[in-house]
């Protein structure tokens, strides 16, 4: 499973990797901006699911869930943020991500709504 | 006749969803327990303690939010967080001071009753620093006590009246 963590935090995306490592054969890339995220899905092709984090510099989360959507729209994207208020998930949603979990988590609540992704992705797809 | 100016008060609705972010990030997260001390309102200008995340707020609420820690305490709380020890001297060590910031703030945004955007983190490292803030708003300061040392929440924010 190849996962890429778009976080601008180094730390945030360590805590995720060190979390995720406990699904079997994953591999992760990682960016620090959107920017960053679209050029490393160009260079590096599909990912099974992409975390995605809100606040960031250079293009925010939600603006970055509306590039990959217009040129791809079954990858799984969760949105990893502090962003909690209603209006935020709503637009999350519009833009087109699949999933929401908002920071701060435990590794298990991480974990769960990952895997609760990846389920609701493949039964979709099926 | 001179207009006597009311003296600051603190504002409740500013005080719990603070404390309730503060306690949820670090049992989430850092996995220390928290103590959260007597709230007041700092006097300008005060020093910090050694390490201050910062975050801007625009929008709704506007103002800044700052986390500022004792230095041994900051050391110590990131390593429980990042899990692994790093140097305060670190770019990762300014980073995981940022991110502590970022949820404290983004986690109390929600419920502060209005829609406001969040700055990325600016950290200052450096004893006896001062921050300037908004010079109309008082200065919430939140004391936090932990086993490895103390720091506190600082909360300089107001409502913007939206223009009808």
């Amino acid at each position: 499973m190849k996962i890429l963590l778009v976080d601008d935090s180094k730390t945030m995306r360590s805590i995720q990797k060190q979390v995720l490592i406990a699904i079997p054969s994953t591999e992760f890339a990682e960016a620090g901006d959107g920017v960053e995220a679209l050029n490393v899905i160009a260079a590096s092709g599909k990912f099974d699911l992409v975390a995605i984090d809100w606040n960031m510099p250079n293009m925010v989360g939600h603006t970055l869930v509306g590039k990959i959507r217009a040129k791809d729209r079954a990858t799984p994207l969760i949105m990893c943020t502090t962003e909690a208020e209603k209006q935020r998930v709503v637009d999350a949603i519009k833009a087109g991500v699949n999933n929401y979990v908002v920071k701060p988590f435990t590794p298990d609540m991480l974990m769960e709504k990952v895997k609760q992704t990846l389920d609701r992705c493949a039964k979709a797809a099926a | 006749m001179q207009a006597t100016q009311a003296k600051p008060t603190i504002n409740p609705k500013l005080v719990v969803p603070f404390v309730n972010s503060v306690r949820n990030v670090f049992s989430t997260m850092v996995g220390v327990e928290t103590t959260v001390e007597r709230p007041m309102l700092k006097p300008q200008p005060v020093p910090s303690y050694d390490v201050s995340g910062i975050i801007g707020f625009s929008g709704e609420i506007v103002g800044s939010v700052v986390v500022s820690f004792q230095r041994e305490a900051a050391i110590r709380l990131v390593e429980s967080f990042a899990g692994v020890k790093l140097e305060p001297e670190s770019v990762d060590f300014a980073d995981a001071i940022g991110e502590l910031a970022n949820m404290i703030a983004g986690a109390a945004k929600k419920d502060l009753g209005g829609l406001a955007n969040i700055s990325t983190p600016n950290v200052i490292i450096g004893q006896g620093h001062q921050i300037a803030r908004l010079k109309d708003v008082p200065c919430l300061v939140i004391p936090v006590s932990t086993a490895v040392g103390n720091f506190a929440v600082e909360v300089c924010i107001k409502q913007v009246t939206k223009a009808s």
